[in-house]
């Protein structure tokens, strides 16, 4: 493959800081999980989906669903790193009559889906992916949380993708291990995952969700495989990226005050 | 009136199969009960553009959210406690708040459910749905309204909630009817007290008119069969030009018609008003006739909720 893998690095690194700013300009919001998945949204927005950040809802686009709203910075940062809407409106973010609200909503240009509540976009894509297949074309990417598996509604949609052969929809697990209470095993086991999906009729990748290769190759063959949804699974650091919020349970739902925000940029190769 | 009876889930069986044939962009989407809810007939003509995604209410009105747009529309049918009830939050949020254009076609709502029992008569659905911002709320009252009704929601852009019954009940209109989304009609005139009734209750609102007319009564009967938007101009008519009002539903007395027409008079036009409905309680297994004289939704129980405003009880 010819992905230029240090453009996709920087696009991450930028997604990062997007993700800090944002947070800590708004003093409020969950940067944990947001960063775990920057990596995730790197190769989606900049290398896997066919999308025209000047015309947003074209037709036959493929199309990603933040089911794990609450990663909204993440998904803002990518947005405006490819120009669907100005950086400075990262700044605005949570803020009364601002564009970005604290979760995901269809106002904003690109994004397909009002997200926010557990498990509901994963059921959206679903329909979306089932209108690909009558449109005659696009691509479905789900991103959900390990916590968010605990919802019933994850499996409902789970079956009925299997049921229709939806190979046109992929589904991406942020397997982090954290949730608001806690390590998933203490709160509520959601191991094995792959295999709870395969069971339910998914072709089923487990990858390390930091490396961009496996992330893009993971695509790839969920593009080429035919017959079934896919699922990649892909296991990743909470935090990842700022070494004081990594794998901090403490950091899901917290806004860093402008010593730690200033710390964070510095590593990310930026400043507040 | 009162000729012949079917019910409008009939009505909402043959509307599908007929709007499939000149709306290529209607989708159809089902949790199981294609039979009951009559979605059966649309899914054997129109296969392509049928999903039933199985017993699983709440991917149901998700996946329907995400079908909808593009210029499709998605009517998404199931049993109106498991639409309104358990798929409440997914239809806010999905649905409602992305103004999605789905339909919700709830089917078997009210008491008249019958012989299920408790657990499958709804009460609440028209209150649930009725406090999402921007949901239009409609309860036909017979299968020639509803499918007029149908007709005008598929047509318009936006979530719908449309309310159906289980139970045959007999044709009040002409197939040449003018219905209006927000306007009442009024289907009998009179001068003394108005009957604001709703879904199966309107047949029941002008049989108890006939019999107090016979008491020297003049009643004036609406048609109230949208719940959202209220027609508040037609309320405001009822509080002005009779001397009291009268709601009568097939739902719970809290948060339905009565609700509605309370809180619109509260503010607009200060009047008497006393609800016929289900009394804030569960219902149980019966035939649908004893089970709406036994909670107090019956012809008689519309008659003397007037007979009280005229001081005769």
């Amino acid at each position: 493959m010819d992905t230029d893998f240090k453009q996709l690095a920087k696009a991450a690194n930028a997604i990062r800081r997007g993700i800090i700013r944002q947070i800590f300009h708004a003093g409020s919001g969950h940067p944990g999980g947001s960063l775990s998945a920057a990596d995730i949204a790197a190769v989606l927005y900049f290398s896997e989906m066919r999308v025209d950040p000047q015309d947003p809802r074209s037709p036959g686009r493929d199309k990603f669903v933040l089911s794990k709203g609450h990663a909204a910075p993440m998904l803002y940062a990518a947005l405006a790193e490819r120009g669907y809407f100005p950086r400075a409106e990262l700044d605005q973010l949570r803020k009364l009559g601002a564009l970005l609200q604290g979760h995901p909503s269809v106002k904003i240009p690109g994004v397909e889906m009002s997200t926010g509540s557990l498990g509901q976009g994963f059921s959206v894509a679903v329909g979306m992916a089932l209108a690909a297949r009558l449109d005659g074309g696009g691509r479905v990417y789900v991103l959900l949380g390990d916590g968010e598996l605990e919802e019933g509604i994850v499996w409902e949609a789970a079956m009925s993708a299997a049921h229709y052969k939806l190979d046109n929809l992929c589904a991406i697990i942020d397997w982090n291990g954290l949730q608001i209470d806690g390590r998933n095993e203490e709160v509520m086991t959601v191991a094995p995952i792959g295999e709870k999906f395969a069971s339910f009729g998914f072709h089923a990748l487990s990858i390390d969700g930091h490396s961009l290769p496996a992330i893009a190759d993971a695509f790839a063959e969920a593009r080429a495989h035919k017959g079934s949804p896919t699922v990649v699974v892909a296991k990743t650091v909470k935090g990842k990226g700022v070494s004081f919020m990594e794998n901090e349970a403490g950091w899901h739902g917290k806004a860093p005050n402008a010593a730690e925000a200033s710390q964070a940029m510095a590593e990310l190769g930026g400043v507040l | 009136m009162a000729g012949k009876a079917v019910a409008t889930r009939q009505a909402y069986g043959e509307f599908l199969v007929e709007k499939g044939q000149v709306a290529e962009n209607l989708i159809v989407m089902e949790a199981d009960l294609s039979k009951s809810t009559m979605t059966a007939g649309f899914a054997k003509a129109f296969p392509g553009r049928f999903f039933n995604m199985g017993i699983a209410e709440q991917n149901l009105y998700g996946a329907a959210a995400g079908l909808a747009g593009s210029g499709r529309v998605v009517c998404a049918s199931t049993f109106a406690m498991f639409a309104a009830g358990r798929a409440f939050e997914i239809i806010r949020n999905s649905i409602g708040y992305t103004r999605a254009n789905v339909k919700i076609c709830a089917t078997h709502a009210g008491i008249t459910v019958g012989e299920d029992g408790a657990s499958h008569q709804t009460f609440e659905d028209i209150a649930l749905m009725r406090t999402i911002p921007g949901m239009t709320v409609l309860n036909p009252s017979d299968a020639t309204s509803a499918k007029l009704l149908l007709g005008l929601a598929v047509d318009a852009e936006g979530p719908f909630y449309i309310r159906l019954g289980r139970l045959a009940v007999p044709l009040l209109y002409e197939a040449d009817a003018r219905l209006e989304i927000g306007k009442a009609l009024r289907v009998r005139a009179g001068r003394d007290y108005t009957v604001i009734a709703t879904g199966i209750m309107v047949y029941k609102a002008l049989c108890a008119a006939e019999t107090l007319a016979g008491e020297g009564l003049s009643v004036c009967v609406l048609d109230m069969h949208t719940l959202k938007p209220l027609d508040g101009a037609a309320v405001e008519k009822a509080a002005a030009e009779t001397r009291g009002i009268v709601t009568a539903e097939e739902h719970s007395v809290i948060g339905g018609l009565f609700g509605a027409v309370s809180e619109y008079a509260a503010i607009h036009c200060p009047a008497r008003i006393i609800p016929v409905g289900q009394r804030d309680t569960y219902g149980e297994s019966g035939k649908p006739e004893e089970l709406l004289r036994k909670y107090g939704m019956s012809a008689d129980d519309i008659a003397d909720a007037v007979r009280r405003l005229a001081g005769r009880r």
